[in-house]
């Protein structure tokens, strides 16, 4: 049998998944699963083919539910997921990230209010990495828009003891020490909503997405709410790679599967003006070379009247070659592309607002 | 509709919501259990449907915000007392959707 592309769809009623051979020219649609609970975030760990979905429920709280046959049955399960009992508790489950080496059994969770989890059981229990929280900087974290969300994780490919998170808005943070100690790493970003003599703080920034690139584990790339930046030394310095986009705003970041400059991104027109589509146009805007130029993709994608978002967890690729980009709106369409962003079609629409999009090769 | 039917002697009995229920396979409507304070009536059904404490209750610990807990009709919290024979009634709040 050949492979399956899988879309793992988180929306704010339920996880949605769906399927396709790798021509990726049809697909067929599962779900709404996890009981139409708000999801926030659904990955697939390829080592073990599980899938996961985060998210939080106004009535029952926060909970990571799997399933290990493709969607037919679920479980959930919250255990260890908490804080002590003088704190704020967690409200959501906002981000999950299988560790690069964890045989398919330990992955990362972030968490509202920020803090981050892992699970050494594949998400049947977790437990709290509590350095995060305790940095010197934690109170003085900011809510962003969607609440203090740690919506961001990037594991080091090779390096199982090193992870960088994002956090809204207290910016990006590293760990060396599998999560003990953490350093924030934000220097070169902008933090426009500060005073003006307070534009670089070391923290406070508002990321929005973080990326690393492949077989570049130094390369970071993060659309920030006020910039798009690309680091080649792990976070410690950022470099503005927006000139060419129609602006510095936007949520989503997908970076290609073998080419560390080839980068996807989906501007917006602005945080004060709406945050829909520049010029009520769809385009994915996608750069060759490490953010120095710029073009905009927009065949297939409507041209008028286009006033949705894209949420920042809302756009992936695939691993196959040609590689297959997807992007899910805030109105509830799904876009997909099998040859690396030229042309797309919508493959789905009318679902709830869509919070993330992500793929499993199987 | 499901009916509070008289309990086993000593016996509360604890009606859960359809949408509880459904989260925890085998879990039933209606249940029969001993117990002095919601709080215990809390322990119980997660020692039955393992995880079923932290669906109703946070970390501070106290009920959930959008989940109502009444003990024979009236407003209750995890150290409200349960007589023998009680019904205590766990709904989702209208807010909660």
């Amino acid at each position: 049998m050949g492979e399956k592309v899988l879309l793992l769809v988180g929306t704010k009623k339920g996880a949605f998944i769906l399927s396709s051979d790798t021509s990726r020219s049809s697909w067929s649609l599962r779900g709404p699963f996890c009981d139409t609970w708000p999801i926030n975030h659904v990955v697939g760990d390829s080592a073990s083919g599980a899938i996961y979905a985060a998210g939080g429920n106004e009535w029952f709280g926060p909970a990571v539910w799997k399933t290990t046959d493709f969607g037919e049955s679920w479980t959930h399960s919250s255990e260890g997921l908490s804080y002590p009992p003088e704190e704020e508790p967690i409200k959501m489950v906002w981000s999950l990230a299988p560790a690069a080496r964890g045989a398919g059994k330990t992955l990362y969770a972030g968490v509202q209010p920020a803090g981050l989890f892992r699970s050494d059981d594949g998400g049947a229990s977790w437990h709290h990495l509590s350095g995060l929280r305790d940095h010197p900087s934690r109170p003085e974290w900011q809510p962003g828009g969607a609440g203090l969300i740690l919506h961001g994780l990037v594991p080091h490919p090779e390096d199982e003891k090193q992870l960088w998170v994002a956090i809204s808005a207290a910016g990006v943070f590293h760990t060396a020490d599998g999560g003990e100690t953490w350093e924030p790493r934000n220097r070169g970003t902008r933090a426009d909503f500060n005073p003006e003599d307070q534009r670089y703080p070391e923290f406070g920034q508002c990321v929005h997405c973080l990326v690393t690139a492949p077989g570049m584990p130094d390369r970071l790339y993060q659309q920030n709410h006020c910039g798009m930046y690309r680091s080649d030394d792990g976070g410690r310095g950022w470099e503005s790679i927006e000139a060419g986009l129609p602006s510095s705003f936007g949520f989503p970041a997908a970076v290609h599967p073998r080419d560390p400059d080839t980068l996807y991104l989906v501007p917006l027109n602005g945080d004060i003006a709406g945050r829909y589509m520049p010029e009520a146009r769809a385009a994915v805007w996608r750069t060759r070379d490490g953010g120095r130029s710029w073009d905009a993709l927009r065949r297939g994608l409507p041209q008028q009247n286009v006033f949705y978002g894209v949420l920042r967890q809302a756009m992936a690729t695939d691993r196959l070659d040609p590689a297959g980009v997807y992007f899910g709106t805030g109105s509830g369409s799904l876009y997909a592309s099998a040859d690396e962003g030229e042309s797309w079609t919508c493959v789905a629409e009318h679902l709830p607002t869509i919070t993330s999009v992500e793929t499993l090769v199987i | 509709m499901i009916e509070a039917a008289k309990p086993a002697a000593g016996h509360a009995v604890v009606l859960l919501p359809p949408a509880l229920v459904n989260l925890f396979p085998g879990a039933e409507r209606r249940v029969e259990l001993a117990a002095s304070r919601v709080d215990e009536v809390i322990t119980a059904l997660d020692a039955r449907w393992p995880g079923m404490r932290d669906r109703l209750c946070d970390s501070r610990p106290s009920i959930r915000r959008h989940i109502n807990v009444f003990v024979d009709g009236e407003r209750a919290n995890l150290d409200t007392a349960i007589s023998a024979g009680a019904e205590v009634f766990i709904i989702t709040a209208i807010s909660g959707g």
